[in-house]
């Protein structure tokens, strides 16, 4: 998404502007532990906000909408009783639209790529929970180092099986993905394996 | 005592949503006691710029931990006691003459949090996340931070597991100060990579 203005900077603030943000990053540890949620199953309940929600709200709001949302998904509240005891509305993330992943499929071992390599970038639109940012779909970069294997977020969002895959930092000219001619720049991006292709 | 303690300001509705969420998990025995506190406390002031900073100011000190740093971001900051959620993989990229680094997360608000805390409002809101990929170089010069043409932008998008920390170049001038004294110099900005120190 693009069309945004100035960045709002401030050279010092404080980790919580108010009491309550505080509390709402609590409350999220609370509830993620309880229904234990993964990293890719929060994220994924914050990107269900309906996006005028999400523009519109500040971080710790993310976090306590997706916090009330996983707790009234997995059963431990109900949206009634969370609408009771606020005195009104309590607004949620939208379903899921993916389907539950059951079968992760087969983990990969070895890494397919080498520092080096020319790969591309899959172009396709997951219905669900994705690390795969949509401005390098498509685009082909180089890898210039090999990360861990790790749990692939795809899968780890919708569901409790887990798929692991080693990443990869791929390095893509910004000239290869904006038509404005930048010279001298690059952006660098953390990619899982399946993300991949050979170039 | 003034009329505002007998009537305290109503909560706003945020503030009404997480006084249910919190009251219903109380209920539910859910939230060990303290434990609201303690999360406070250690956001507020065990994690911050701070650490960071004496994880820079070795580095300018002592060639041999800046190797070790530059090899193993992760191993290198636990040398100095920092760790933990959001830094179990840590990668630190070098700022020099002909390079600068600078770090954002374009899908959420990934974070360095032993070494640099809680992220600022700005690197979490969209202007920030959606312009440091698209135009690094305007975003830079916007915040301040003017690098001449021939200066290479390297931009770090946090979208896996790896947390990054940008190192910083050292300022001229500073040769015969103190380690302590140098972490006093580095400030949180430049860790990010949106100044130059």
């Amino acid at each position: 998404m693009q069309g945004f203005g100035a960045v709002d900077h401030a050279p010092a603030e404080p980790p919580f502007h108010e009491p309550w943000e505080g509390r709402a990053r609590a409350l999220l540890s609370i509830v993620a532990g309880a229904v234990r949620a993964s990293g890719g199953e929060f994220r994924h309940a914050i990107e269900r906000m309906s996006p005028g929600h999400y523009l519109t709200s500040s971080y710790y709001e993310h976090w306590l909408t997706a916090a009330a949302t996983l707790a009234v998904e997995h059963g431990l509240v109900s949206r009634e009783d969370l609408e009771v005891r606020a005195g009104g509305r309590f607004p949620l993330s939208g379903p899921v639209l993916a389907p539950p992943v059951t079968d992760p499929g087969a983990g990969v071992r070895e890494p397919r790529f080498a520092a080096g390599d020319r790969v591309r970038v899959r172009d396709w639109h997951p219905p669900g929970h994705t690390r795969c940012p949509r401005y390098v779909r498509g685009k082909t970069g180089v890898v210039v180092r090999l990360g861990g294997a790790y749990s692939v977020p795809d899968v780890e969002a919708h569901g409790t099986a887990r798929r692991h895959e080693p990443t990869y930092s791929v390095r893509f000219d910004a000239a290869s993905l904006w038509s404005d001619g930048q010279h001298g720049v690059s952006v660098h991006v953390d990619l899982w394996d399946s993300y991949l292709e050979p170039a | 005592m003034t009329e505002d303690a007998h009537h305290p300001a109503p909560l706003s509705p945020v503030e009404q949503r997480v006084a249910a969420l919190e009251a219903l998990l109380t209920e539910r025995g859910l939230i060990p006691e303290g434990f609201i506190d303690e999360t406070i406390h250690h956001y507020e002031s065990e994690i911050g710029p701070m650490n960071g900073a004496r994880v820079v100011a070795r580095a300018w000190a002592d060639p041999r931990y800046k190797e070790r740093l530059l090899a193993d971001g992760t191993a290198a900051i636990a040398e100095l006691g920092f760790g933990g959620a959001e830094g179990e993989h840590m990668v630190v990229v070098e700022n020099t003459p002909a390079v600068h680094n600078v770090i954002v997360c374009t899908l959420c608000s990934c974070y360095p949090w032993p070494t640099l805390g809680l992220p600022p409002a700005w690197y979490k809101d969209p202007p920030y996340r959606a312009r440091m990929v698209r135009e690094p170089r305007a975003v830079l010069a916007e915040m301040g931070c003017e690098l001449p043409g021939n200066v290479e932008i390297r931009v770090w998008d946090s979208s896996a597991e790896v947390r990054y920390l940008v190192l910083p170049e050292r300022p001229p001038g500073t040769g015969g100060m103190t380690e302590a004294d140098l972490a006093g110099l580095v400030t949180r900005d430049s860790m990010i990579g949106v100044a130059r120190l």
